[in-house]
């Protein structure tokens, strides 16, 4: 579908949720789902997902789940770029699935192969006596939508505490995105090469 | 014992005889002594000893044979053959014979065996032996073989083992009494005889081998050990025989039979003997503590460092004891004293362990390094400067010299030397520019133009611009003649102050009578010509007189202008002030005649007072200039600051051609400082980003303080340099100090070498020196007066003069960064041309900056871009600069602009994009917005815009009738407005708003919510429930933990579940199909019980059907229920009796308007749960079917007797709906009676009577549950309204309800409440008497009950509309009672309030009741005290409770309210049955108000007083006929196959049957009304169903609401949306009952009867009519409540509008109260139609 004037763009985000680095917990799996904007609507693929259980090996202190994403985003609108948002749960050691931490990325804007390690926060109860019989009875606070760390607003009213890593890697492919004026691409290739670097927020 | 074998060995053969011999007589000796032993040990028995000497006796010849055999000695070579042999010689013998020896043993051995019976005993002899040789050789052991020992260790294994030793001691000696036993006891039978035979087997093998190859008997040894190990027991045993000889032959040597035979004690060394012994070898180390004086040397007390203060690391820790071992074990040391410290401990390196660890852990993704610190390699690469062409840069610094203007090494005359030369610089520098002469010029030419107009205009008058012109040049003359002045002035100075300093130059010179420095200052003199001078000065002066003259004139004339004016007033407020006085005076006199004389002082006083104190002051005149002065002033001025005429004109020339005293004829402190000079030698560091880059050559400090270097440094350097430093440094011989440092600043790109010119940088230092000598050192005070006064200091301080310039390429390309690089215009390559990215955006306020910035970037100046820049630089040269009088705001906002603004408004893209931003209705949720404008129609925008423009007009088209929908625009813009208001709060966030935690107060069961599986058992009993919450919520705080501990012991699936609070969903992931409604049908009470039927009605009354037979035969009522939501309807089964139990739950889906799940969106669902009760009804026709023979046809009837109706949003916003409710049933139900059944008795009709109606308890929630919109509630609480209440009242306020919240958070309280208008209001505002309307009163005279009912009623007929579905959940607003009938629309509070107004102006005690009902949720009733008792009356129904009541609706009392106060309940339960309404009481209701919070006097914000107005009764009728009209055209249109006909004689029956029935108010009616309806239809069976309703709905379409054609199909699908598909579905529902359809008589009418409370208020009933065989139908509230209700209401409004018009325009203005009240309880029957089925169905 070759057409000369696009009326969309699309946006093609292969990868992986490669895996997790939680130095204390095990037995955890991830869910994951993408946050965008209005414009943006996903043509192919599932917008969220939820990996096996996956546990620590005594080789390997890494939690693997490997977990692959392939999704299109067809938008006309840059605004509202698709975020990715993971939360991971686990049991805690009464047996309780709680939550083990909160993250998101910007899907990458330009075209290539990116890696990116986000940083995992859980909300902190309020106060300590809450904290101990949250503990006690398996009931930690959990955000009433995982999406609210893809947004700004409001966040200043909870206070987190951080938790460990999620290792992404992305696979972009973007078209028609430079028809319609917009301009992601890399300066040159060795920039490009090199931005594998963690996100930092 | 070894020697003397070894002896015995080398004695050689000749002993071997003796040893034979005495072999010999041992073994005889041996022989007999065993046999003693023998008979020793054998028991007592003399036999046995005689038999045992018979075989001794027997024994001899056996003795002989052993005596013949060769010695067994020779074995002993055997034994002892391991050891040292002298010579193998003697061994080849000696084995060979040892062998036969053996041989021969053998041989004897077994000969004996078989001779002897009691071989046997030979063992035990040996055993014997055996044992005392294990003593004897204990410790020359090494002789024995390995074997020996072996068995000695295994003495005790086996009884085989045993019986060897037994066997061997039996050899060697006599064995004791209990050995003997042992032996003998033991059973060895059977293997002496084996033994034996192998023993003699291998003996003769052995023969066999030694007489065969006795070469190889050497060899033949170890096999036979070999063997011996194989065969274990055998060989042991013969080994023994071997070994025993042998060591008997070893004593026999010196030794007699019986010293070798010697039993010994065993051996034991003492303990203690050992622990001597051992303590010469071994060493315990003791785990005593050794005493501190032992580890010291002597004489040396132990020294605690730590004590001193020092640091001592912390020991390591070691055990108490481990340390003091090993203390105990280096004292033992010869040097273990070394190892002891000062204090006396062991020397010990501070604990290298730490306690926490220092390396950071590492988390790692793949194993290894965490990714942060992982080494990553990159290839190498040239710095990303290097890769610019231009990276190469080269900076070159020349150093060209120093020239000190001060330095310690000064001498007085240097001091003076250099201010002249500084003089003397200025003064050139002054004559370069010619200020002076420039600015004389520029004077003179001011003064010729100023003349010349003048003198042009002389004669004619001058006009306005002329004069302004006039003005502005005599001004500038001024401002250039002061400039001028103080220019010339400064030149005088300056030529006086270089005068005087050569002066004193000079004067120091005689003085000291030395020259050190060469100058010379020469003034020149010019002569002038006196005379013109003389004029020129005179004229000069002239001028300027004549100028200051006009100028002073000027001001005066001014002054005096101003002086008159304020004389004028001055006058004027006199005159006032005389009057006021006459005026006082008058007063005064009258008052007080006799203190004349006092009045007059007085005002005297005051007038002296008042005038300067209060008016204005008195002006003075201006005093004329004194020009004469004026005069003498200028010539003053000019003979100060100018030369005087005739003078010389001086000029000053320095030279440096003055010799210096050499130094042999210098006092000696002066050559001591020449000397201090020449030693000291300068050089310079050059640093760049302050590095040491390079230095230049020291160069020596001259005479003339001057340096040069002329060094030129070239650096190259990659990136354009933040600093370039040149660091001055004094070397004086031995030591370099740091004087001074210069900063010089990085050259512009364009400075390349060749170009750059050389620039003298100032340096100073405060660093002080002083001498002894000449030099005046530094800092230090220097006076050149005589007296020491007038002291100055001076600092180190001189000039380098230095260039820094870019380095010049071989191509000529400059080697300079590009401009971006540079530091200092970092911004852009444009830096220089635009000001505010140069200097800033403040700067531009700033001139100088402008100016400096102007001068860089060599702005064009005739360039006219720049004309204004250039006018604003000349004004701030001027040195007038004044800041400019305004300022900018967001001045920088024009570069932020992607787009015009112009192109942003034409876009429809970015237009889309902002509305969607503001959030605007339309397209709030407007996705893909296009990419492209031209994609964009216009259309899009065509609804907003319309809107936009509708918004004034209204569309009485959708609505039927204007009030309702000017009421209806009101409303949606009040929402809009509320909304906007909200649109902020909703986007500041609570924790709560983002996390989801378990508030401790909650975790218990607080808030129980059911779970799906526990629903039925708590159901039960809700009653129950409740009161259990509320006995939990007492103990609550204390359970918490306690409980929460506890569950985690519980089991995870108990046999009792608990509540568990359901977990809540958020809206976002939710889709249709995910909500569903349960709706749990449990049971209904006294549901109306059918009546006899019979063919004709007057049949039905007969009593003998009434019997009680009858009853109990007849079916009383089979009801079930039915229960519609949105499009579905489903049912549960019939059950029988009038207090049926179903029990049965169904689940209705639900799908939210547009998919949208926010909730917002679900807040403002207005669809509603209509839960019907039926009679299901069979009826048997019979045979009526010839042709296909006869058969029995069944009749399913379904007759509706009851709805409950409840909201969405209720279910929504409470989460769950949980009681019993009253059935809403028709007040006519013709064929069913509500009477009890007959097991009713008179003595419970009194109690039966208050719960009159038919009761259905349900269950309704929606799975999964939803996020109900209680935060945003809470949030518009943390918004603070404005309002007009007093803060402190509001504070009060606030502190109330939160205090309320924190005690009983179920109960709600409410202090204060928002307005329409958004503002806060104290809620006993609310509450004042209200007139109702004055045909209540008037009704019923005498019967103030009815009126009250009525009054009631009235109110209950209200519309009811909840602010939930109008302001979408957002708030409560309340309206005054005057909005609340404008609107004609209201919540539960409007309701309550109006209610309690009319009760108060009735005169009633009445409250209003702050609380929650079933199934309203939080709500307000209104509470009233009669006759002793409270009612409780729920304004929404007018139905009155009394406080008793159990099935009144409300459940828990929050507060109450009057018009004064507020009281919050604090008993103990909230229920009104269990509790008490006294509130007096301070124990049980708290009031808001009180002594320490008196009532502030609060003003009602109702009006004084309600105005109604009558109805017009022809509008009214009109309305009934457009209702009709309507009707009859929808049910035609509805069944469009069918002509429809209308019953006239249905109508005129109901025509006067409706009236009793509304005046009954809907009660039950009379049995006489049903009597009196049944005749007047005489020949139709009718039953007729009369149904009361409100319009709730504001939103009026038409269209929507549909009407079932097929009245058999009941009520419930009314709200169908579609008509085709209505349609559709009834026609696919009329084959199920075609017999039905057959049997229908001609005549089903439907009556709809409008009744008319007021035009606000209103009642429709509907009767429906089926005739033949009963069959019929009743449209219920439903089919009343769609576009019939709006019709009438928009009917009825309409003609209230027409009403209120043609006030108006009497009135011209009219309030719109005017209009709110008529009535007149019309009945205005309609026959609608007749169904005529006779012929199509």
């Amino acid at each position: 579908m070759a057409t000369s004037n696009p009326s969309v763009f699309l946006l093609t985000v292969n990868g992986q949720i490669e895996g997790a680095d939680f130095p204390e917990y095990d037995n955890l799996y991830c869910k994951y789902c993408y946050v965008y904007g209005h414009d943006w609507a996903i043509t192919t693929g599932l917008e969220e997902g939820i990996t096996q259980i996956t546990c620590k090996s005594s080789l390997s202190q890494t939690l693997v789940w490997n977990f692959p994403l392939e999704t299109s985003f067809k938008s006309t609108n840059p605004s509202g770029w698709p975020q990715l948002v993971v939360s991971v749960y686990g049991p805690d050691v009464f047996g309780n699935d709680v939550v083990r931490g909160y993250g998101a990325t910007h899907v990458p804007i330009t075209p290539g192969q990116h890696t990116r390690t986000i940083p995992m926060f859980v909300p902190e109860p309020t106060w300590k006596l809450q904290k101990l019989t949250g503990w006690l009875l398996g009931r930690r606070p959990e955000y009433t939508d995982p999406k609210v760390v893809a947004q700004g607003e409001g966040r200043e009213v909870t206070r987190v505490r951080s938790q460990g890593f999620v290792t992404v890697s992305f696979h972009i492919t973007t078209k028609d995105m430079k028809k319609m004026g917009y301009d992601t691409g890399p300066c040159n290739l060795q920039t490009a090469a090199s931005v594998d670097q963690p996100c930092t927020f | 014992m070894k020697d003397t074998e070894d002896s015995e060995e080398d004695s050689g053969e000749t002993l071997k005889r003796t040893l034979r011999a005495q072999r010999q007589r041992r073994r005889r000796k041996l022989l007999e002594q065993s046999s003693v032993k023998e008979s020793q040990h054998d028991d007592e028995d003399e036999e046995e000893v005689s038999a045992v000497q018979d075989q001794s006796v027997k024994e001899e010849p056996a003795e002989k044979t052993v005596a013949l055999r060769p010695p067994s000695g020779s074995r002993r070579g055997y034994s002892l053959k391991p050891l040292p042999v002298s010579s193998s010689q003697k061994l080849d013998t000696f084995v060979t014979r040892h062998l036969e020896e053996k041989l021969r043993a053998a041989r004897f051995k077994g000969e004996s065996l078989q001779q002897e019976k009691e071989v046997s005993a030979d063992p035990a002899s040996r055993l014997q032996s055996l044992r005392g040789r294990d003593r004897v050789t204990r410790f020359d052991r090494e002789t024995d073989s390995v074997k020996a020992e072996e068995d000695d260790v295994s003495v005790a294994l086996s009884a085989r083992v045993k019986f060897k030793e037994a066997a061997k001691r039996v050899n060697q000696g006599l064995p004791t009494a209990n050995e003997a036993y042992n032996f003998f006891t033991f059973n060895f039978e059977p293997e002496p005889a084996e033994e034996t035979e192998e023993l003699r087997r291998k003996k003769r093998k052995q023969k066999e081998t030694t007489e065969k190859d006795r070469d190889e008997d050497e060899g033949e040894e170890p096999e036979e050990d070999d063997k011996e190990d194989s065969q274990d027991p055998n060989e042991n045993q013969s080994e023994e025989t071997r070994l025993v000889p042998t060591e008997e032959d070893l004593f026999i040597i010196d030794q007699s039979a019986r010293d070798f035979l010697e039993v010994k004690k065993a051996e034991y060394v003492g303990v203690k003997k050992r622990a001597a012994r051992d303590s010469e070898l071994l060493f315990t180390p003791s785990f005593r503590k050794a005493p501190t004086s032992v580890k010291l040397p002597e004489n040396v007390k132990p020294r605690f460092i730590e004590d001193e203060g020092l640091y001592v690391g912390k020991r390591p820790s070691v055990s108490f004891t481990n340390e003091t071992i090993l203390e105990n074990r280096l004292l033992k040391m010869e040097e273990g004293l070394e190892w002891f410290g000062d204090d006396g401990r062991i020397l010990a390196l501070p604990d290298p362990i730490k306690e926490s660890s220092t390396r950071p852990p590492l988390f790692s993704m793949e194993g290894d390094l965490n990714p942060a610190i992982q080494t990553v390699f990159r290839k190498a690469q040239k710095s990303k400067y290097a890769a610019d062409p231009e990276g190469d840069y080269q900076l070159d610094v020349e150093v060209f010299g120093l020239v000190f203007s001060h330095h310690p090494l000064f001498s007085r005359e240097h001091v003076l030397a250099s201010r002249l030369c500084q003089l003397y610089h200025q003064y050139l520098t002054r004559q370069q520019n010619n200020l002076t002469g420039h600015l004389t010029d520029k004077l003179n030419g001011l003064r010729n133009a100023l003349g010349n107009m003048m003198k042009i205009h002389r004669e004619e008058s001058l006009t306005l611009s002329l004069q302004q012109r006039i003005s502005e040049y005599s001004l500038e003359v001024r401002d250039t003649r002061q400039l001028r002045d103080s220019e010339q002035e400064k030149d005088r100075t300056l030529l006086k102050n270089i005068i005087k300093v050569w002066k004193e130059i000079k004067a120091l010179r005689e003085f000291q009578k030395f020259t050190n420095t060469p100058y010379k200052l020469l003034l020149r003199k010019e002569n002038v010509d006196p005379a013109s001078d003389q004029q020129e000065y005179e004229e000069e002066i002239q001028a300027e007189v004549m100028e200051l003259e006009a100028e002073k004139e000027e001001d005066y004339q001014r002054s005096l202008a101003e002086y008159r004016k304020q004389l004028e007033e001055w006058k004027l407020w006199r005159k006032k002030q005389k009057a006021k006085r006459k005026k006082k005076k008058k007063k005064k006199k009258s008052q007080k005649l006799e203190d004349t004389t006092e009045d007059e002082d007085e005002e005297q006083e005051g007038s002296e007072l008042e005038g300067p104190e209060d008016g204005p002051p008195k002006p003075q005149p201006p005093e004329r200039p004194d020009f004469d002065a004026i005069e003498q002033q200028v010539k003053e001025k000019a003979s100060k600051i100018r030369r005087k005429p005739g003078e010389a004109v001086l000029i000053p020339v320095l030279s440096a051609s003055g010799n210096i005293t050499d130094s042999e004829l210098c006092p000696r402190v002066e050559v001591s400082r020449r000397q201090e000079v020449l030693r000291h030698s300068l050089f310079i560091k050059i640093l760049c980003n302050d590095k040491k880059v390079s230095k230049t050559d020291s160069r020596p400090l001259g005479t003339d303080f001057r340096v040069h270097f002329g060094q030129i440094f070239n650096l190259r350097i990659i990136t354009c340099p933040q600093s370039i430093n040149l660091q001055v440094f004094e070397d004086t011989g031995s030591s370099s100090s740091l004087l001074a440092q210069v900063f010089v600043p990085a050259p512009e790109p364009s400075v390349v070498t060749g170009s750059a010119s050389l620039e003298d940088f100032e340096f100073s230092s405060n660093q002080r020196v002083m001498f002894d000598h000449e030099g005046v050192g530094s800092d230090v005070p220097l006076s050149f007066e005589a007296d020491g006064s007038n002291k100055v200091v001076l600092l180190t301080s001189g000039k380098l003069t230095c260039g820094v310039s870019w380095g010049v390429g071989d191509d000529d390309v400059p080697l300079a960064p590009s401009a971006s690089q540079h530091p200092g215009v970092k911004h852009s390559g444009l830096g220089h041309l635009d000001a505010v990215t140069s200097i800033g955006a403040s700067g531009l306020y700033d001139m100088k900056k402008i100016g400096e910035w102007a001068k860089q970037s060599r702005l064009d100046p005739n360039d006219p871009k720049n004309a204004s820049i250039m006018q604003l630089l000349k004004v701030a040269s001027s040195g007038e600069v004044t800041a400019p009088e305004y300022f900018r705001l967001e001045h920088l906002q024009e570069e932020f602009n992607f787009v015009t603004d112009e192109e942003l408004d034409n876009s429809r893209r970015f237009r889309l994009l902002r509305l969607r931003n503001q959030g605007v209705k339309e397209f709030r949720n407007y996705k893909f917005i296009p990419a492209l404008e031209n994609e964009i129609s216009d259309k899009v925008f065509q609804e907003y815009e319309r809107r936009l423009k509708d918004g004034e007009t209204v569309d009485t088209r959708e609505h039927l009738d204007s009030h309702r929908a000017l009421v209806a625009k009101y409303l949606q813009k009040i929402q809009e407005s509320v909304m906007n208001r909200l649109l902020f709060a909703k986007h500041r966030f609570l924790l709560s708003d983002l996390v989801v935690e378990e508030e401790i107060p909650s975790i218990g069961n607080k808030v129980p919510v059911l779970l799906k599986a526990e629903k039925l058992d708590s159901l039960e009993h809700p009653r129950q429930n409740v009161r259990e919450r509320d006995r939990a919520d007492v103990n609550h705080m204390l359970k918490i933990l306690g409980i929460n501990l506890f569950k985690l012991t519980e089991p995870k699936r108990p046999l009792k579940p608990q509540r568990k609070e359901r977990k809540k969903v958020t809206a976002q992931n939710l889709s249709d199909g995910d909500v569903k409604l349960l709706v749990n049908i449990i049971r209904a009470y006294d549901i109306p019980v059918r009546r006899p039927q019979s063919d004709k009605a007057g049949q039905s009354s007969q009593p003998a059907i009434h019997g009680s037979d009858w009853y109990l035969n007849q079916v009383q009522v089979r009801p079930f229920v039915e229960v519609s939501f949105q499009r579905t309807v489903l049912q549960t089964t019939t059950a029988d009796g009038p207090n049926p139990s179903w029990n049965e739950e169904l689940q209705l889906p639900f799908s939210a308007p547009n998919g949208d799940y926010s909730t917002s969106n679900l807040q403002s669902v207005k669809d509603e749960v209509f839960i019907n009760i039926f009679d299901e009804m069979l009826h048997e026709t019979g045979v009526n079917d010839k042709e296909r023979g006869p058969s029995i046809h069944t009749q399913v009837e379904k007759h509706w007797l009851g709805s409950v109706r409840i909201p969405f949003s209720t279910i929504y916003s409470q989460s769950r709906i949980d009681g019993t409710f009253k059935v809403n049933t028709p007040a006519v139900l013709l064929g069913y009676s509500k009477e009890r059944s007959h097991g009713a008795n008179s003595g419970y009709d009194l109690l039966r009577s208050v719960s009159e109606g038919a009761f259905i308890t349900l269950f309704i929630t929606i799975e999964p549950q939803l996020v109900p919109g209680e935060p945003v509630r809470e949030k518009i609480k943390e918004l603070k309204f404005d309002s007009q209440e007093h803060e402190r009242l509001l504070q009060a306020a606030e502190k109330f309800e939160r205090k309320a919240a924190k005690r009983y958070p179920d109960r709600p309280c409410i202090t204060t409440v928002i307005d329409l208008n958004g503002k806060t209001v104290f809620i006993t505002r609310y509450i004042r008497p209200l007139n109702p309307p004055p045909e209540f009163l008037e009704a019923f005279p005498n019967n103030p009950q009815e009126a009250t009912t009525l009054v009631a009623r009235f109110v209950s007929l209200i519309p009811s509309l909840p602010d939930q579905v109008s302001f979408s959940g957002v708030c409560d607003l309340w309206t005054t009672c005057n909005q609340f009938l404008t609107l004609l629309a209201g919540d539960e509070e409007e309701h309550a309030v109006l209610l309690c107004n009319y009760f108060l102006s009735l005169g009633k005690r009445a409250w209003l009741i702050i609380g929650t009902a079933i199934p309203e949720g939080s709500t307000a009733y209104v509470l009233t005290h009669e006759q002793s008792r409270y009612l409780i009356w729920n304004p929404s129904s007018g139905q009155f409770y009394g406080q008793y009541d159990t099935f009144c609706p409300l459940q828990a009392v929050g507060c109450l309210v009057d018009a004064d106060n507020v009281w919050f309940n604090i008993q103990e339960y909230a229920s009104p049955m269990r509790m008490s309404f006294d509130v007096s009481k301070r124990k049980l209701w708290k009031p808001f108000f009180s002594g320490s919070f008196p009532h502030p006097g609060l003003s009602s914000v109702q009006p004084e007083e309600l105005v109604y107005s009558r109805t017009d009764e022809a509008a009214a009728a009109e309305l009934q006929d457009r209702i009709e009209k309507t009707l009859k055209d929808k049910i035609m249109e509805w069944r469009p196959r069918h002509p429809t006909r209308w019953n006239r004689y249905c109508n005129t029956t109901l025509k006067q049957f409706l009236p009793k029935l509304e005046q009954s108010r809907g009660q039950d009616v009379a049995e006489g009304h049903r009597h009196e309806l049944q005749r007047l239809l005489g020949d139709y069976r009718v039953r007729v169903t009369a149904a009361q309703t409100h319009t709730e709905s504001v939103e009026a379409n038409t269209n929507r609401h549909v009407f079932p054609p097929d009245l058999r199909i009941p009520a419930a699908h009314v709200l169908l949306r579609d008509p085709t598909r209505h349609r559709g579905r009834v026609q696919h529902r009329r084959p199920q009952h075609p017999r039905i359809q057959r049997g229908v008589r001609p005549g089903c009418a439907l009556l709809v009867d409008v009744r008319d409370v007021s035009l606000k208020a209103f009642q429709r009933r509907g009767f429906v009519r089926a005739g033949g065989r009963g069959e019929f139908a009743q449209p219920g509230r439903q089919l009343l409540q769609g576009e019939i209700g709006d019709l009438l209401t928009s009917r009825q409004i309409q003609v209230l509008q027409r009403t209120t018009s043609s006030k108006k325009r009497p009135a011209g203005i009219t309030t719109i109260k005017k209009y709110i009240y008529c009535i007149k309880t019309t009945v205005l029957p309609h026959s609608l139609w007749e169904i005529s089925s006779k012929n199509n169905l």
